[in-house]
C-alpha cells in the first residue's frame, strides 16, 4: 500500500533530515514510528502524502507514486486520511462542518449525506452529542477524536497519525488510543508516529525505529520488544519503558 | 463672546438635508465601496506577497511601496486630470475620455486601501498556523479551496477589528475629494459655509459629525474586539 524506496530530504543546503530512507507498508499492516525528536519520523509521515516534498527517491501510495510532478496531490491526499499531533480542527466552523467540509468541497458528496455520514462517524467516537459545538469548546482528548473522525469521513484507504497523542493531557490519551486500537482491530492500514508503546505492543505489526534521519530498525513487534538489534534502538527503548 | 453671540444654529438646521442626504450619502457610498473594493483587491495583494513564485510577490510588494510613498491627496487630483488622456491614448479617441469624478475618486481610494488592507490580510494570514492550510491540504482541498475554507476565514476574522479601524480612518480620509469639488460631506459644508458666509459654524459642525461618527465606530470596534477574545 505505501512503499517509501531510497528517500532523501535536506531542509535547506546541507541539513539532511532523511537519509536514504527504505519501508513499506502493506494493506492492513499497522506499523508504528518511533524514535528520538529531531530523527525525521514526522516528516518521513509528512512525505508520504507529500506534504512535506522529497529531494530523492520515490514513494508510492498505492501503485501511485507521490513525488511524480504529474501527480494530483489533492486527489491522492482525498483518499488518505492524516492526524496531526495539534488535532487542526478548523477554529471557525463547528463539529460537523469539520466533517462536512471535505466531503462537500473534495468528495462532492451532496450535504445530507456528508452530515449523516459525519453523525455516524461521530457516534462511533462517542462524540454525537458535541456536533454543534466548535472544537475549542472540546478538550483536547475529544478534539482528536473529532480530528481522527474527519479523517474517516473520506473513507480512507490508509491513514497516517502523526504523535497523536503527544499534545494532550495524560488522562486523555487512553481515549484516542482506544479509537486508534478499534480502527487497527478493524484492519485499517495504519502508519503511527508515536511513543506509545503500549499501543505498538496491542495493535503493532512492525515496529520501524528512526534515530538522526535513518532507519535503524525496521522489525516485526516480537522482535522488536524481544531483542532490538541495534545499541540505539535498546538504549532508546529503556529510557522510554523505565517508566 | 462675539463669536459665539453671532453664531446662527439656523444656517446648520437648513443645510441638514443637503448635507446628510447629499453629502454624507457620497462620503458613505465613497466609503463603503472603498472599502469592499480594497479589502477584494487587498487580500489578492496579500496572496501574491506570500505565493511561493518570487516574481509575484515582488510585484505585489513594489506595489505596496510605491502606494504608500504617494500623497493620498496628490494622486486623487492627478487621477483625476490624468485618466480621461490615458483613456484617449490608450482607446485612441480623438477627445480625452470623461471620468466621472466619482468613479476617480472611488478608484484612487480602492488603490490606496488595496496597499493598506493587503499588510492588514497579509498579517491575518499569517496569524494561522501553517497547521491549518496542512490539515486542508491532507484532506485533498486544494489551495484555492484552503485558502477560501480554511485560511482566510480565519485571517479576516482575527483582523476584522484592523479592517474596520482602517475602514474609520478611510471614512475620514474621503473628505480629501474636496480637491476635485465634490460635494461629499465636507464639501457640502462647505458649499453651504461660502454661500451664507457662515464657515465657523459650518466647518465646526462638520468637525463635530466626522467626530461623532468616527467615535462611536470606534467604540463599536472596542466592543466587537472584546467579544472576539471571549470567542477564541
Amino acid at each position: 500500500m505505501i512503499e517509501i524506496n531510497h528517500v532523501n530530504k535536506w531542509y535547506g543546503p546541507t541539513f539532511q533530515v532523511l537519509k536514504d530512507c527504505t519501508t513499506s507498508v502493506a494493506k492492513g499492516e499497522v506499523v508504528v514510528v518511533c524514535g528520538p525528536s529531531g530523527s525525521g519520523k514526522s516528516t518521513l509521515i509528512k512525505c508520504v502524502n507529500a506534504l512535506e516534498p522529497i529531494q530523492g527517491g520515490d514513494i508510492t501510495l498505492d501503485g501511485v507514486k507521490v513525488n511524480d510532478p504529474k501527480t494530483d496531490l489533492p486527489k491522492l491526499r482525498s483518499r488518505v486520511g492524516m492526524v496531526f499531533q495539534h488535532f487542526e480542527l478548523f477554529p471557525h466552523l463547528r463539529i460537523i462542518d469539520n466533517l462536512r467540509l471535505a466531503q462537500e468541497k473534495v468528495l462532492g458528496r451532496k450535504s445530507d449525506d456528508a452530515t449523516a455520514k459525519g453523525m455516524k462517524l461521530l457516534e462511533r467516537v462517542g462524540l454525537k452529542d458535541h456536533a454543534k459545538k466548535f472544537p475549542a469548546e472540546l478538550s483536547g482528548g475529544q478534539q482528536q477524536r473529532v480530528a481522527i473522525a474527519r479523517a474517516l469521513a473520506m473513507d480512507p484507504i490508509a491513514m497516517l497519525f502523526d504523535e497523536p497523542t503527544s499534545a494532550l493531557d495524560p488522562e486523555m490519551i487512553s481515549e484516542v488510543l482506544d479509537v486508534m486500537v478499534d480502527l487497527a482491530r478493524e484492519g485499517m492500514t495504519m502508519m503511527v508516529v508515536t511513543h506509545e508503546m503500549g499501543f505498538a505492543n496491542k495493535v503493532a505489526d512492525r515496529v520501524i525505529f528512526m534515530d538522526r534521519g535513518e532507519i535503524v530498525e525496521d522489525a516485526k513487534k516480537a522482535d522488536f520488544f524481544g531483542t532490538p538489534r541495534s545499541d540505539r534502538a535498546q538504549k532508546f527503548l529503556s529510557k522510554i519503558l523505565q517508566h | 463672546m462675539t463669536m459665539l453671540g453671532n453664531f446662527d444654529f439656523d444656517v446648520i438646521r437648513r443645510a441638514l438635508p443637503y448635507l446628510f442626504f447629499e453629502g454624507m450619502r457620497f462620503t458613505l457610498t465613497l466609503t463603503a465601496l472603498a472599502a469592499f473594493g480594497g479589502l477584494v483587491f487587498g487580500t489578492l495583494i496579500a496572496l501574491m506577497r506570500l505565493s511561493s513564485y518570487k516574481w509575484l510577490g515582488r510585484i505585489a510588494g513594489f506595489y505596496v511601496d510605491f502606494i504608500r510613498s504617494l500623497p493620498l491627496v496628490l494622486v486623487i487630483f492627478w487621477f483625476y486630470f490624468l485618466v480621461p488622456y490615458i483613456g484617449q491614448w490608450l482607446t485612441g479617441a480623438s477627445r480625452p475620455i470623461t471620468v466621472g469624478a466619482f468613479a476617480s475618486s472611488l478608484i484612487t481610494f480602492i488603490a490606496f486601501e488595496a496597499a493598506y488592507f493587503s499588510e492588514i490580510m497579509r498579517a491575518g494570514i499569517q496569524s494561522i498556523s501553517k497547521g491549518q492550510p496542512a490539515a486542508a491540504s491532507a484532506l485533498g482541498l486544494t489551495y484555492a479551496q484552503s485558502m477560501r475554507y480554511v485560511v482566510l476565514p480565519q485571517a479576516f476574522r482575527n483582523m476584522l477589528p484592523v479592517l474596520l479601524t482602517q475602514t474609520i480612518v478611510l471614512f475620514q480620509d474621503t473628505s480629501l475629494v474636496y480637491v476635485l469639488s465634490i460635494p461629499d460631506f465636507l464639501g457640502a459644508a462647505s458649499k453651504v459655509a461660502q454661500r451664507d458666509g457662515r464657515l465657523v459654524e459650518m466647518y465646526l459642525f462638520a468637525a463635530l459629525v466626522y467626530f461623532v461618527i468616527s467615535c462611536v465606530a470606534s467604540f463599536g470596534v472596542r466592543r466587537l474586539q472584546s467579544r472576539i477574545a471571549i470567542v477564541r
